[in-house]
């Protein structure tokens, strides 16, 4: 199978995960992107995060293994404890670097990295949370011509990463976790068949 | 806050230059995680242009040395997965204590936590006076630490809760000494670690081991030189011996997987075959 053209990134902190929960079943099961959820959390809680993830879509959910090739119509979830990269030839990396902005898988590290990589066709979701985590990686995806959405912070559990980020970066929408689905369908167009 | 950015090509002259230079190999690391760190070092030491990085690197054989332990991964913890530590113990310590002599080889050690962390472990088992940890790096400066043996106190709360939930049973704080804001750890769980630089992507074989630990730095290789290093691993092994690896790393699909054996369980520990 030929590997994803286009990416759609979404990152969340605390409250993330009810955000994410929202917006997966509005997926479409024929996306034509790949999807990468980073979402910080204990480390211990991995396994559990996909089984939970995977109740709520018919897309295949998985944790990133590293080398692993990015296909279109796939959920990887950045493993705990690791930055999760993109390289050139769209395979995943793993990093066990510094933490960034106290968070080991942070947003920023993928979403700077999957941007210098699918440029325009990358979009980039950022969702509830409590730290700054994700603001730059945003800016960088909207530097590269990608869509940015950002959760409406008077619907996100915890609004300080929302509200700092449609702050600092241009956002493209700004919207409730439960209206996102029909953006990212639409971006990803799908597949025909 | 797409600053100064050195592109991939950019990145790729560099490591050009520091193999043909200094003789450091980094033209077979995966590219995202080596492009991430020049690029962080480019700024961290403010260089106005891609020119004078270069040029500083190819003329400061000093700051090419920093260039080097830069962009190298040196972040560890003591008994870091301590389910893997708790296998190892249980699984893999009764084999190694069958044997006269216990070599062990830890590469890219880094400053040593997870050495020390393995140290104590020997000691508990009443094996640490017969055995021999060959513990290496590339990065020279990582090793110095790692041989005084002194670690953050910052760290010692995590380290012993990891060190219980790996089986410890002892008291924690009876293996180091705390002074300051360090904590040096006892003399004797390091008389049997020899610190020593190697070069994983250069060097060869130096001895035959019963167990190898490297864990987390196989992400870092493509795959050309992750299978040029697993068999370097397996030369480098007794048969019947132990492979050790990060939790995030496995050796399905390399060219040695037909000559180990996963261990039962989900921990990333490897058992060659007899031959």
């Amino acid at each position: 199978m030929a590997t994803a053209s286009r990416v759609v990134l979404i990152g969340g902190s605390a409250g993330g995960l009810q955000a994410i929960l929202t917006l997966l079943p509005g997926l479409s099961v024929r996306l034509d992107a790949a999807v990468i959820i980073v979402l910080h959390r204990q480390n211990s809680t991995d396994s559990v995060l996909a089984e939970l993830l995977a109740v709520k879509t018919s897309l295949p959910v998985r944790e990133a293994e590293e080398k692993e090739v990015l296909l279109p119509g796939t959920i990887y979830i950045a493993p705990g404890d690791y930055h999760l990269l993109v390289e050139t030839d769209h395979t995943l990396s793993l990093d066990y670097s510094e933490k960034v902005n106290f968070s080991r898988p942070s947003i920023d590290v993928t979403f700077t990295s999957a941007a210098g990589v699918f440029g325009p066709k990358t979009m980039a979701v950022l969702l509830s949370g409590a730290n700054g985590d994700g603001v730059e990686g945003l800016a960088d995806v909207h530097e590269a011509g990608g869509i940015t959405i950002v959760q409406d912070p008077d619907t996100a559990i915890v609004d300080f990463m929302p509200r700092h980020a449609i702050q600092a970066v241009p956002v493209d929408h700004v919207l409730a976790a439960a209206d996102m689905a029909p953006f990212i369908n639409d971006f990803a167009g799908l597949v025909v068949g | 806050m797409n600053r100064n950015h050195i592109s991939e090509q950019e990145v790729s002259m560099l490591l050009n230059d520091v193999l043909e230079r200094y003789g450091y190999d980094f033209t077979e690391y995966a590219h995202a995680s080596i492009n991430r760190r020049v690029n962080h070092l480019f700024q961290l030491d403010r260089f106005p242009s891609f020119a004078e990085f270069r040029y500083r690197i190819i003329s400061d054989a000093d700051y090419a040395l920093r260039f080097v332990e830069e962009i190298t991964v040196n972040v560890t913890e003591m008994f870091r997965d301590p389910q893997f530590y708790y296998v190892l113990r249980q699984q893999v310590l009764p084999v190694l204590a069958t044997y006269p002599l216990i070599r062990i080889w830890h590469a890219g050690c880094s400053t040593g936590e997870e050495v020390y962390s393995f140290a104590i472990l020997l000691k508990e088992a009443n094996l640490l006076h017969k055995s021999v940890i060959y513990a290496t790096d590339i990065n020279t400066s990582v090793l110095e630490k790692g041989r005084t043996g002194i670690f953050p106190l910052s760290q010692m709360q995590q380290y012993s809760r990891n060190y219980m939930e790996a089986g410890g049973v002892h008291d924690f704080s009876s293996y180091y000494t705390a002074n300051y804001e360090y904590a040096k750890f006892r003399q004797d769980l390091g008389e049997k670690i020899i610190f020593s630089p190697h070069n994983l992507v250069t060097d060869g074989s130096f001895n035959e081991f019963q167990l190898i630990i490297c864990r987390n730095v196989l992400i870092y290789f493509n795959k050309t030189l992750q299978d040029k290093v697993l068999r370097l691993f397996c030369d480098s092994m007794e048969p019947l011996g132990f492979l050790a690896l990060g939790s995030k790393e496995s050796l399905n699909f390399t060219s040695v997987s037909g000559q180990f054996r996963q261990l039962d369980g989900k921990e990333k520990i490897w058992r060659k075959h007899h031959l």
